[in-house]
């Protein structure tokens, strides 16, 4: 294999290369394992689960707009939300997600939904961690993008019980920052 | 019955579920760079990495032993092909190869070309003494132990260090017989 000096000159993959799903469980599952030996309590896993999401979205995003869009940035909000809704879930979970929506009761609300979320696949959360969602991962990676695409929002993921299905179906909740509506907004 | 007869690694693969590689890989690197900003000490980091992988090691191994159908291995040598060959395949969708056998036949390298863990990864300068795939070395430890083997896997080559690719030395240290959870006269 030909070495190159610098990693930025190295041709870009495809992207078609996969490993197993199980691998994947394993790792995550260590990594929400080794932030639980670091925190007291539930709020400050889900924020270390989100920043180690927040690394994985500013990454996707680059890489990304450069293989998939050539480059072309998003200026608008139904655009970047398309985006992550569609390419970069294809990109990373195989598929589109299952629904986006806008909130009702916000203007600055919008949800993602996905019946079972894939990193959530192998995890059972007990009792007593209550309303704790490993999605905080995915909320992250919604952040980093969003972030980094230049619409700040604030991402959080949560359960939400569906009539009859036994598992709860998973909602990012992503709340845009006032200058984003804004700018939005004089964008027409 | 006749016994099942092993699957090829390439078998296994595709009939197991995927995800997408760079997933996987940033993923990974955000753990290691957790662990860096935690514990700061390269030396510490490539501990907690060698320890997250050999938890891994020992879930892992009951699948791989449940899905790949191979029969006991007769000797370390066909442990060595059999992690190589079908272990990577099936988790990693590479495959590994087995060379620099020493005369007792219990140390040998496994050699990576191939690797999805160090997609998009440059070693910076202060982190030079960091082996970035050390989960790797944990997860073969952790998964020969848990079928009766103890060992010792150090790097000996690594491409983020500069070398054409990575090679894990593996040594048999000692074999330990399975032991009872209960004597048979009581």
């Amino acid at each position: 294999m030909k070495q190159y000096t610098n990693v930025l000159d190295r041709p870009l993959s495809k992207g078609k290369q996969e490993v197993s799903l199980s691998g994947f469980a394993f790792l995550f599952s260590e990594l929400v394992q080794y932030n639980q030996t670091q925190v007291d309590n539930i709020a400050e896993l889900e924020r270390r689960l989100e920043d180690a999401g927040y690394a994985v979205g500013t990454r996707i995003l680059e890489l990304l707009c450069h293989r998939e869009k050539g480059n072309r940035r998003e200026t608008r909000l139904l655009g970047i939300l398309s985006f992550v809704h569609s390419t970069v879930w294809k990109v990373l979970f195989g598929k589109v997600a299952d629904s986006l929506e806008k909130g009702t009761e916000h203007e600055d609300e919008y949800m993602i939904s996905e019946k079972e979320l894939l990193v959530n696949r192998f995890i059972s959360i007990p009792k007593d961690m209550g309303a704790f969602n490993c999605g905080a991962f995915v909320a992250g990676i919604v952040r980093g993008v969003l972030d980094n695409a230049g619409f700040p929002a604030v991402v959080s993921a949560h359960f939400v019980p569906m009539e009859g299905q036994q598992r709860p179906r998973t909602t990012i909740l992503i709340k845009f920052a006032e200058e984003v509506l804004q700018r939005e907004a004089r964008l027409g | 019955m006749a016994p099942v007869a092993p699957r090829s690694g390439d078998a296994i693969f595709a009939s197991v579920e995927r995800v997408n590689a760079e997933l996987f890989t940033l993923t990974y690197g955000a753990i290691v760079r957790q662990l860096l900003t935690d514990l700061e000490e390269v030396e510490e980091v490539n501990k907690q990495l060698d320890q997250m992988g050999y938890n891994i090691g020992v879930r892992l191994v009951d699948e791989f032993l449940a899905k790949s159908n191979v029969s006991r291995c007769v000797d370390f040598k066909e442990t060595a092909e059999v992690i190589a060959k079908v272990g990577f395949k099936m988790f990693l969708g590479v495959t590994a190869s087995v060379s620099n056998w020493d005369a007792e036949g219990t140390t040998c390298s496994i050699i990576l070309e191939d690797n999805p863990l160090v997609d998009f990864v440059e070693l910076p300068d202060t982190c030079q003494g960091l082996y970035y795939c050390n989960v790797l070395s944990g997860v073969i430890r952790g998964a020969l132990e848990m079928v009766s083997m103890k060992t010792e896997v150090t790097w000996l080559r690594d491409m983020l260090r500069g070398d054409d690719a990575f090679e894990l030395q593996v040594k048999l240290l000692k074999q330990v017989p399975e032991e009872y959870p209960y004597k048979d006269d009581e």
